[in-house]
């Protein structure tokens, strides 16, 4: 309730003066965010010995990088980040061509019935938690030899669908029909006018598609765990659980692990933390 | 899939004027071209190739006393008469619903809070909402494996130094105790994405409204109350009903705080669910994945009706 305390200090929306109380009161709740990524980082580049000191929040000395490299060996990083990669490369791309295709299609012929009901049908899955299908999809990935990457990617890809077509005919709506027509005029067909008009002007929301799933993809432990029966074939996330069983392992090269499987999303919000914000509000408000 | 989503809310459903374009062009009963089936065909087919269809077979099972292999023979309604009385089972649904309700009221208290100082004028704002934002990037079977090192080791070390009794021990070793660093760390990790949706329901907002009510004289909770909840209630909606909806389906960060334990203290439904696969029970599991889909879709329509006629359109 910090937040509404916060409105008296301001007064309202008054149009001059920043308050500095609910900075500060903000620049607290950011600290639950800092100090556990700041205990991963500093426990990551600890020596075995001061990791188990029990002191989470001492700095690391000396600095110690060598967990890194064990824990690269012990995860076999190289394959499971590739195995990982390619799980959210399958999920992004099934996911952004089978959505926008299909939103375009419902968006333009809004007025058959069959087109409309299909959304209905697709937005279904926004109601369908995926362990009352695991079972039997563990059992029909196994059946088609599916029971890997290839698999888990595309069930990635299904579970996203929902969500997807949703942002995308949002976002069609509201694009002016215009240009297509005029497209149409100058003789281009339907498949030209969708990948030479339509494409470009979804731009935005490509990105804000592609980057959930890729960040669902990448983060789901759930999924990979049940349907891949390869262990060898595990995902990032999924493989961190040896230093949950292996009570020898040290602190420190666990959590140089953990910071190896969390850098990549990282790093694309930092780089993309646009997209993911105004993605989020646009989506929002727009729809 | 412990991403929170955020939805398009129903503010403006916009259909009329997609429709009316189309219909200009198209003409309304006459035949549309082949290839727009061919966009929208290949979603519905594998949607129901791998969703629609294994959750159809596995119904039918939950009729039977089929255990994921060989034969089987129908059993009619009694592996859902069996789930009544299965302490195990009905455990888990006690669990589950208590976990996600509390989370859910939690984190949409805190994110709107949050949402609403992040609008008012701050000094940072982007650096403050960046740092807010990072959970809902990060791997919930991770971020629960660094979580479960600061309850297992850093929260008691902390309250031995200040010889605060209660958290002495670790919380996720106390079957009372081990459900709140669930709550926690689910809440933690899905703050952010209600709190985006939240923010962009409040920059919405004019900010004329809020001139006029405190000409009126109302005191900053009653604008909030009058003004603010009235006209962002859709956004309460979607995002509690898809909260709800994640929080039920629980999995990666009770593996990574408590793997179900102690005992089965923090056994979650789907964790039962999929002790179907190896325990060979898997009919009687489907059974409970029924049931588990029918509670998760009723809920999420109690929840929409409850709401219905309370948001306000600008």
């Amino acid at each position: 309730m910090t937040a509404l305390e916060g409105r008296t200090a301001t007064g309202g929306r008054r149009p001059t003066g920043r308050s500095w109380t609910l900075t500060v009161l903000l620049g607290l709740a950011c600290l639950t965010v800092l100090v556990p990524l700041y205990v991963t980082v500093s426990m990551a580049l600890k020596t075995t010995g001061q990791a188990v000191d029990g002191n989470a929040f001492s700095l690391p000395a000396p600095f110690d990088p060598s967990g890194f490299a064990e824990a690269w060996t012990l995860t076999r990083f190289p394959v499971s980040f590739g195995i990982s990669l390619a799980v959210a490369v399958i999920a992004v791309g099934l996911t952004l061509l089978l959505s926008s295709l299909a939103a375009y299609a419902i968006v333009r012929n809004w007025e058959r019935r069959f087109f409309r009901w299909s959304l209905v049908y697709l937005l279904a899955a926004l109601f369908l938690p995926f362990p009352v299908v695991a079972l039997p999809q563990i059992q029909l990935t196994a059946l088609v030899g599916l029971d890997g990457p290839v698999g888990v990617g595309i069930l990635h890809a299904m579970f996203q669908l929902a969500f997807s077509v949703l942002l995308f005919s949002a976002y069609l709506r509201s694009v002016p029909i215009e240009l297509e027509e005029s497209a149409r005029i100058d003789g281009a067909s339907t498949w030209q006018i969708f990948w030479r008009v339509v494409v470009p002007l979804l731009g935005p929301m490509i990105a804000t598609v592609g980057i959930f799933a890729f960040l669902a993809s990448w983060n789901d432990f759930m999924m990979p765990s049940l349907i891949t029966a390869d262990p060898a074939l595990q995902t990032l996330p999924v493989v961190q659980n040896i230093f949950q069983s292996q009570f020898g392992t040290s602190y420190n090269v666990a959590f140089a692990s953990y910071l190896m499987a969390m850098a990549p999303t990282i790093v694309v919000y930092l780089f993309a933390q646009r997209w993911v914000i105004s993605g989020v509000t646009q989506g929002a408000v727009k729809a | 899939m412990t991403l929170q989503t955020p939805l398009p809310t129903p503010v403006d459903p916009g259909l009329d004027r997609g429709s009316r374009t189309s219909v200009r062009r198209a003409g309304r009963g006459r035949r549309p071209e082949l290839i727009w089936y061919a966009f929208l065909v290949p979603a519905l087919l594998a949607f129901t190739a791998f969703v629609v269809a294994p959750a159809a077979v596995g119904i039918f099972y939950s009729f039977t006393d089929y255990v994921g292999y060989g034969q089987w023979s129908f059993l009619g309604l009694s592996n859902y008469a069996a789930l009544a009385t299965d302490p195990r089972i009905l455990d888990s649904y006690g669990f589950t619903l208590g976990f996600a309700l509390v989370t859910v009221v939690l984190a949409q208290v805190v994110a709107l809070a949050l949402a609403v100082a992040l609008t008012r004028r701050i000094h940072f704002a982007p650096a403050l909402r960046g740092i807010l934002v990072i959970p809902m990037v990060l791997s919930g079977i991770v971020v629960a494996y660094v979580f479960n090192f600061l309850f297992a080791n850093t929260v008691p070390a902390i309250a031995t130094a200040v010889g605060f009794g209660p958290l002495e021990q670790s919380i996720l070793g106390d079957p009372d105790l081990a459900w709140l660093a669930i709550v926690v760390v689910s809440a933690w990790q899905t703050i952010p994405g209600a709190l985006l949706v939240y923010t962009a329901g409040l920059t919405a907002i004019p900010d004329e409204l809020y001139e006029a009510s405190s000409l009126d004289g109302a005191s900053s909770w009653a604008q909030f109350r009058l003004v603010t909840l009235p006209l962002i209630t859709g956004f309460v909606l979607i995002n509690t009903v898809l909260g709800v909806k994640g929080y039920l389906g629980a999995y990666d960060v009770i593996v990574g705080l408590t793997a179900g334990g102690p005992g089965t203290a923090t056994s979650s439904v789907a964790m039962t669910i999929f002790s179907g696969f190896t325990g060979g029970d898997y009919a009687y599991q489907m059974a409970n994945a029924t049931i588990f889909f029918i509670v998760t879709v009723a809920i999420s329509i109690v929840q929409l009706v409850a709401t219905r006629g309370r948001a306000v359109r600008l």
